[in-house]
C-alpha cells in the first residue's frame, strides 16, 4: 500500500547536501477531484527558483494533473476542484484561491504540452501570440522580442528567413521549439513542461533537453517526464508520484542513487512501472 | 524583487480587466443574436395563430376549398399531402436505405463509389425548385405520368433521398466493427449481416433521418408547382379501398391533387383579407405538422445518445 | 469426450449432404449478389437524378438558346418572354436574386457566426442543449410559412419605417430568408469550431488569453475553411430559395439593384410560368429551363466550392 506519511518538507530540505535554494512555488495539502474521482491527494512539495523539478511516475499517477493546477487549466471543464494551496513567492499569492483570475496565472506562468500544438498562424505569430494577447502592437518591440525568444528556443537560425511561414511547415522537434518559443517570448517566471519530448524523436529530444539545461538560468521549471532518464539528466530536483500521492521528493541524485522508499526504488531499477 | 512583482502584478490584474469586458459583451451578444432567431420564430408563430385560430375549426377540415372564404377548408389538402406523403414513403425509404446500406457495407473503394459519394453531397444542395423541372421534363412530359399525386410523390421521394441516405450512413457509421466481425465469424453472408443486424441497429438514426426527410417533403412549396398541383380542387382522389371486387383501386395515384403548402401558397396570395386568414390557418396546421415531425426527430436521436453506448 | 478427428468426421458425412451443401451455398451466393445488384441500383438513384437534372435542363434549354441567343440572354436588360414584345434577358431576375440574396446574407452570415461562436466556446452547456435543437426547428419551418411571414407581417412593419415601401419588396423577403439561413450557417460553422482539437484551446489559454481572445485568435482561424464552406452553403440556399421570394418579393421581372423595390429572382419566375397553362414545347415553357440552367449552374458552384473547403478543412484535423 501507498500509506506511506509524506515527508516533511523541513526534512526533505535538511537532507539535502547542497545549500538550499529560494522556493519559487510550492504546494500544500494539494488535493485534486475529476468529479468525485481523487486524482491527487495531499500533495506538498516545493519548487525551488531557477531549478528544475521532475515529476516521475507510471501513467496514471497524477503527474500531469498536479503540473495543470500550477496553471490553473483545469478550470476550464466543469467539475473539477482543488483542495488546498499552491503559494507562488516571493508575492506570497495562493494561486488556487478563487479571487486569483486563472488568467493572471497563466500570464506569469507558461506552459508547454505535451503534444507540439502550435496555431494555425505563422511562425512569427505564434510566437507573438502571447504578446499580443497582452494588447502588445509595437512592431519593433514584437519583432525584438519574437527573435529573443525564437533564439531562447534555438530555433531562430532554422527559421529566421521564413518567419511568415506556416507553423504547421515545421517538423515535430521543431514545433516543440516553437511552442517553447511561445511560453518564452512574455517573460515568464515560472516554466511548465508536459512530458514535452514524448512525441519526438530522439534528436529533437537531446535538443530540447539542451534548451531546458540553458533555460533553467533564468527560469524556474517544472516537467513532467515518463522517462526516468530524462528525469535524472535535466532535473535538480525529483518527486516521484503513484496512485495521486506523493511518495518521494529530494534532489535528483538522492533519489536515483539512493532512494528513500522502497517503491521508488522499484519504479526508478524498472522493476515495476 | 518583491516591489517589482507586485506592480507587475498590477498590471496585469488591470490588463485582464479590459479584455475580460470583451468577454462579457461578446456572451451578451451571443445571447441577443439568439434571442433574434426567439422572438422571429415567437412573432411568426404568434401572428399565425391570431390569425388563423378563429378558422381552426372542424369545418375548415372537412370542407373543399371554396369562394366564400368561411366556408373554404383544407379537405382535399391534407387528403392530398397525405398521398402524396404515402407515395414518397413508399420510393424514397428503401431507396435511401438501400443507397446507404450499399454505400458502407458494400461498395468497394472506387471511383464509382465516390462518383455516387459526391453526388450525394451535390443532391443536397440543388434547390427544390430544380427538381420540379426535373420532374416536369421527365416524370410529366417523358414518362407521361401526368401531374399525378405519383409525380409529386416522386419528386419529393428524390428530394429528399440525400438526407435519408446521410442519415442512414451515419447511423451505420455509428455501429462498432466488432458486431460485424461477430457476425460474420457466425458465418453469417454479407445480406445476413446487414438485414440481422446492420440494418435494425441502425433504425433508430434511419428513422429520424426518414422523419426530418418527411417533415421537410410536406413544407415544400415550389417543386410540387412546378408538376402542377391545382390550386382549386372540388374533389378527393379515388380512394385506395373500394366497396367492390377487386378492393384495392391504384387510380389515386394518377388523380390530380392539391397539398397543404400550395393551398396556403394560394390563399396568401389572394388580396382579399379573409382568405389571408385561411392561409394563417393552414400555416398553423403546416407548422403544427413539420414543427412535431423535427421535434419527434430530435427527440429520437437524443434518447439515441443517451441510451446507446456501444 | 470422444476423440473422433474433424477428418473423421467429414468423412463420414454421406455423399448426398455434401451436394446439398454445395447446392445451397451456390443458391446462397446467387442470392447475395442479386440483393448486392439492387442496393446498387438503389444507390445508382442519385447518379440517376443528376444525370436527368443535367439532361433535362440542357434538352430544353438547347431548343430555347436555338431561338435566343446567349449573347441576348446575357445582356438584355429586359426579360419578357410573355409579352409580344418579347425580350429574353436574364439580367433582371438575376439582379432580383443578387439583391435579396445579398439582403438574406446580410443577415445570416453575422449572426449565424456570433450565435456559431457563442454556442461554441462561450455558451453554458444547458444554453446549447436547448439552443441547438430550438435551431434546427427553425430551419425545419416550411418556405411557404416563411413567406407568409414576410408579405403579412414583416412588410408592414417595415413599412412603418419606410411608408413608401411597396407590398411586394426584397428587403422584406430577404430579411426574412437571412433569418431562415441562420441555422445552416451556423449548426455548420460550430461543427467546424467545435472539431478544433482542444489542444489549440488550451495553448491559447495557457498563454493567459480570454475566451473572447482564443475564440476569435485561435478557434476561428482554425475553423476557417470549415466556416467558408458554412457561408457558401448559406449562399447556396439564398439563391436557390423559391417561396418567400415567390411570395413577397412579388413576381415582376425588375432590374433593379434597390432592395425597397419589387423585383422577381430567377426561383419566383419559375413558380410565375408554372403557375400559369403555359403548352409543353412553347418559348415560354422553354424559359423556365434555361432559367433553372443558369440557377443550377450557379449552385453547382457554389456547391462545389463548399465541398472543396470543407473536404480541406478535414484534412488538417
Amino acid at each position: 500500500m501507498v500509506g506511506t506519511p509524506i515527508p516533511e518538507i523541513a526534512s526533505v530540505a535538511a537532507a539535502a547536501t547542497s545549500p538550499v535554494p529560494a522556493k519559487k512555488s510550492e504546494s500544500k495539502r494539494l488535493s485534486f477531484y475529476y468529479g468525485s474521482f481523487n486524482a491527487l491527494k495531499n500533495i506538498s512539495m516545493p519548487i525551488y527558483e531557477k531549478k528544475v523539478t521532475a515529476l516521475i511516475g507510471p501513467s496514471g499517477c497524477g503527474k500531469s494533473t498536479y503540473l495543470r493546477c500550477f496553471n490553473r487549466m483545469h478550470d476550464l471543464y466543469p467539475g473539477n476542484r482543488y483542495e488546498g494551496q499552491i503559494m507562488l513567492y516571493p508575492d506570497n499569492t495562493n494561486l488556487l484561491n478563487p479571487d486569483v483570475d486563472p488568467i493572471e496565472v497563466r500570464m506569469r506562468i507558461s506552459m508547454v504540452f505535451q503534444k507540439p500544438n502550435p496555431f494555425p498562424k505563422s511562425i512569427y505569430e505564434n510566437v507573438a501570440y502571447g504578446l499580443r494577447v497582452r494588447g502588445e502592437r509595437k512592431r519593433a518591440l514584437l519583432d525584438d522580442k519574437v527573435e529573443e525568444a525564437l533564439r531562447g528556443a534555438a530555433l531562430w537560425e532554422e527559421v529566421k528567413d521564413r518567419l511568415n511561414d506556416l507553423a504547421f511547415n515545421l517538423s515535430g522537434g521543431q514545433q516543440q521549439r516553437l511552442c517553447i518559443a511561445r511560453a518564452l517570448a512574455t517573460n515568464p517566471e515560472f516554466l511548465l513542461f508536459d512530458e514535452p519530448t514524448s512525441a519526438l524523436d530522439p534528436i529533437a529530444t537531446a535538443n530540447i533537453e539542451q534548451l531546458l539545461a540553458d533555460l533553467k538560468e533564468k527560469v524556474t521549471i517544472l516537467i513532467v517526464t515518463h522517462n526516468m532518464q530524462q528525469a535524472a539528466r535535466v532535473s535538480d530536483y525529483t518527486a516521484y508520484m503513484y496512485l495521486g500521492e506523493l511518495i518521494e521528493f529530494n534532489e535528483t541524485d538522492t533519489i536515483f542513487i539512493k532512494p528513500g522508499h522502497k517503491q521508488t526504488e522499484d519504479y526508478i531499477t524498472g522493476r515495476f512501472g | 524583487m518583491s516591489d517589482a512583482t507586485a506592480v507587475k502584478v498590477r498590471e496585469i490584474r488591470a490588463l485582464i480587466a479590459r479584455h475580460k469586458r470583451w468577454d462579457v459583451i461578446f456572451g451578451i451578444i451571443g445571447v441577443l443574436s439568439l434571442m433574434i432567431g426567439v422572438l422571429t420564430f415567437v412573432a411568426l408563430f404568434l401572428d399565425m395563430v391570431i390569425d388563423g385560430a378563429p378558422r381552426l375549426t372542424w369545418d375548415f377540415f372537412t370542407n373543399f376549398p371554396s369562394r366564400k372564404p368561411n366556408q373554404a377548408g383544407i379537405l382535399s389538402a391534407w387528403v392530398g399531402t397525405t398521398m402524396v406523403m404515402i407515395v414518397t414513403i413508399c420510393a424514397a425509404v428503401p431507396l435511401g436505405v438501400g443507397a446507404g446500406v450499399y454505400l458502407e457495407e458494400y461498395a468497394p473503394r472506387n471511383w464509382m463509389t465516390d462518383l455516387i459519394e459526391i453526388n450525394v453531397t451535390n443532391l443536397a444542395g440543388v434547390p427544390s425548385i430544380v427538381y420540379g423541372l426535373l420532374a416536369l421534363g421527365l416524370f410529366i412530359y417523358e414518362f407521361g405520368l401526368g401531374q399525378s399525386v405519383l409525380t409529386a410523390g416522386l419528386t419529393l421521394a428524390l428530394l429528399i433521398l440525400p438526407v435519408i441516405i446521410v442519415a442512414t450512413r451515419e447511423a451505420i457509421r455509428s455501429i462498432p466493427a466488432a458486431i460485424r466481425e461477430g457476425s460474420y465469424a457466425l458465418g453469417a453472408t454479407k445480406w445476413q449481416t446487414a438485414a440481422h443486424h446492420i440494418i435494425p441497429y441502425s433504425l433508430p438514426g434511419i428513422l429520424t433521418g426518414v422523419i426530418i426527410g418527411l417533415a421537410r417533403a410536406i413544407g415544400e412549396t415550389a417543386p410540387i408547382i412546378t408538376v402542377g398541383a391545382l390550386t382549386f380542387i372540388a374533389f378527393l382522389p379515388p380512394a385506395p379501398v373500394q366497396a367492390e371486387p377487386p378492393f384495392v383501386s391504384f387510380e389515386w395515384l394518377m388523380s390530380g391533387f392539391t397539398v397543404m403548402p400550395i393551398q396556403m401558397f394560394n390563399w396568401t396570395s389572394r388580396p382579399e383579407a379573409a382568405f389571408q386568414l385561411n392561409a394563417a390557418a393552414a400555416g398553423v396546421v403546416l407548422l403544427v405538422m413539420t414543427l412535431s415531425m423535427n421535434a419527434l426527430a430530435i427527440y429520437i436521436r437524443y434518447r439515441l445518445r443517451k441510451n446507446i453506448k456501444w | 469426450m470422444t476423440s473422433i478427428s474433424l477428418a473423421d468426421r467429414i468423412d463420414a458425412v454421406p455423399e448426398h449432404f455434401v451436394s446439398d451443401r454445395l447446392a445451397r451455398r451456390k443458391l446462397r451466393n446467387i442470392k447475395e449478389r442479386i440483393i448486392e445488384l439492387v442496393l446498387f441500383l438503389a444507390a445508382s438513384v442519385s447518379v440517376a437524378t443528376t444525370i436527368g437534372i443535367v439532361l433535362i435542363l440542357l434538352k430544353e434549354s438547347f431548343v430555347f438558346f436555338q431561338q435566343v441567343s446567349l449573347w441576348d440572354f446575357l445582356t438584355d436588360s429586359q426579360w419578357t418572354p410573355l409579352f409580344s414584345d418579347a425580350h429574353y434577358g436574364i439580367m433582371p431576375l438575376l439582379s432580383g436574386t443578387l439583391v435579396s440574396s445579398t439582403v438574406a446574407l446580410l443577415v445570416a452570415i453575422p449572426l449565424g457566426t456570433i450565435i456559431a461562436i457563442y454556442l461554441s466556446e462561450f455558451a453554458p452547456f444547458a444554453v446549447r442543449e436547448i439552443a441547438k435543437p430550438f435551431l434546427e426547428l427553425l430551419g425545419g419551418i416550411p418556405t411557404i410559412v416563411y413567406g407568409y411571414f414576410a408579405l403579412l407581417f414583416v412588410t408592414p412593419l417595415l413599412q412603418m419605417i419606410f411608408p413608401e415601401l411597396p407590398g411586394f419588396n426584397l428587403l422584406s423577403a430577404g430579411l426574412v430568408m437571412g433569418i431562415m439561413i441562420i441555422p445552416y450557417v451556423s449548426s455548420v460553422s460550430e461543427d467546424a469550431m467545435r472539431a478544433v482539437p482542444m489542444a489549440l484551446r488550451e495553448g491559447s489559454y495557457a498563454m493567459g488569453a480570454t475566451r473572447f481572445q482564443t475564440a476569435i485568435r485561435v478557434v476561428t482561424p482554425a475553423a476557417f475553411s470549415g466556416i467558408a464552406a458554412a457561408y457558401i452553403l448559406g449562399i447556396s440556399r439564398a439563391v436557390g430559395e423559391t417561396m418567400i421570394l415567390a411570395v413577397a418579393a412579388g413576381m415582376q421581372p425588375n432590374l433593379t439593384w434597390n432592395p425597397l423595390e419589387p423585383a422577381a429572382t430567377i426561383t419566383a419566375y419559375i413558380v410565375q410560368v408554372a403557375l400559369g397553362d403555359l403548352p409543353h414545347g412553347s418559348i415560354g415553357y422553354q424559359t423556365i429551363f434555361a432559367a433553372g440552367l443558369t440557377l443550377a449552374l450557379m449552385t453547382l458552384f457554389f456547391n462545389v466550392l463548399g465541398h472543396i473547403l470543407r473536404k480541406r478543412f478535414r484534412q488538417v484535423y
